[in-house]
């Protein structure tokens, strides 16, 4: 998505880039960023959540006019949970599922090469 | 109170990731983009006389039957009237937290109605009469030189002034 927003800004269409994923939108460097702390899956606020969405977008809008240089990202006040627990489950790795993970490895492998051939 | 933290609060995904394929045996850790410089172009008229359009990394369906696999293979950048946006739009295939949460709410990841309502209260000029669609690409290349100018090229078809892109 990073990369199309930074195609439009080299052909003169001002882009906002909504998002969770912090890390990988500002290594890759797009000129406007609304970053939400929250799950990957709701960028733009929290399921059902009207108020929230249409702040979202609505700082999203702002962001597109206000900016003055890339690399600009603006974090917005909304918390997902008081407390961190969400941010351990996604992609988890531990000794408990480290054998069902390589076993899932294999089985992907395994299908890819079927498709190839 | 003061909170201290010895380390960032925001997850590090590239960190993540790289962590989660290697348990799966990949030996060769996915090579995410990095840029220096960044493009930057500016609003050159009130947001109240602009033309905004979305852009989603979601998929409009899956046809009944079709495999994930086969699904990627014929997926092409798209784009949809933005009124008649599917009731539920496919997520399935994209890397999402689906512990933590879901994405039955079309407007947690695509707010197309919460666009029409800016527009109508006159905060923009208008929304695009289509959104547009670019799946999430394993090949930059491939995002870079055939996605990225396609949806450009929709977005002028629709005389778009600036765009949204909500990344799931």
């Amino acid at each position: 998505m990073s990369l199309v927003a930074r195609h439009l800004e080299e052909n003169n269409i001002p882009s906002v880039v909504v998002g969770s994923a912090r890390d990988v939108v500002e290594e890759c460097g797009v000129a406007r960023f609304l970053f939400t702390d929250f799950p990957l899956g709701n960028p733009c606020g929290r399921p059902w959540d009207k108020e929230m969405q249409q702040a979202i977008l609505e700082m999203a809008l702002n962001l597109l006019q206000g900016a003055w240089q890339g690399r600009t990202t603006v974090q917005t006040p909304f918390r997902w949970a008081e407390d961190d627990e969400w941010r351990s489950v996604f992609m988890k790795v531990s000794e408990e599922n480290s054998e069902k993970l390589k076993k899932q490895g294999e089985a992907r492998r395994a299908q890819q090469e079927k498709v190839k051939n | 109170m003061l909170k201290r933290r010895s380390h960032r609060s925001f997850n590090c995904y590239i960190d993540l990731s790289r962590e989660y394929y290697a348990a799966h045996g990949y030996t060769k850790p996915y090579a995410w983009v990095y840029n220096h410089e960044v493009p930057f172009s500016r609003l050159e008229k009130p947001l109240s006389q602009c033309r905004i359009a979305l852009v989603t990394t979601a998929d409009i369906e899956k046809l009944p039957g079709e495999t994930l696999q086969e699904r990627h293979r014929h997926r092409k950048v798209y784009a949809h009237p933005s009124d008649k946006a599917p009731e539920h739009f496919y997520t399935q295939d994209l890397e999402w937290d689906k512990v933590s949460t879901h994405t039955d709410d079309n407007e947690s990841f695509m707010p197309l109605n919460r666009l029409a309502r800016s527009a109508a209260k006159g905060k923009i000029g208008s929304a695009s009469p289509r959104f547009y669609g670019v799946m999430t690409d394993y090949s930059q290349g491939r995002a870079m030189k055939k996605s990225a100018p396609k949806i450009l090229e929709l977005c002028r078809e629709d005389g778009v002034d600036a765009v949204i892109l909500p990344a799931l």
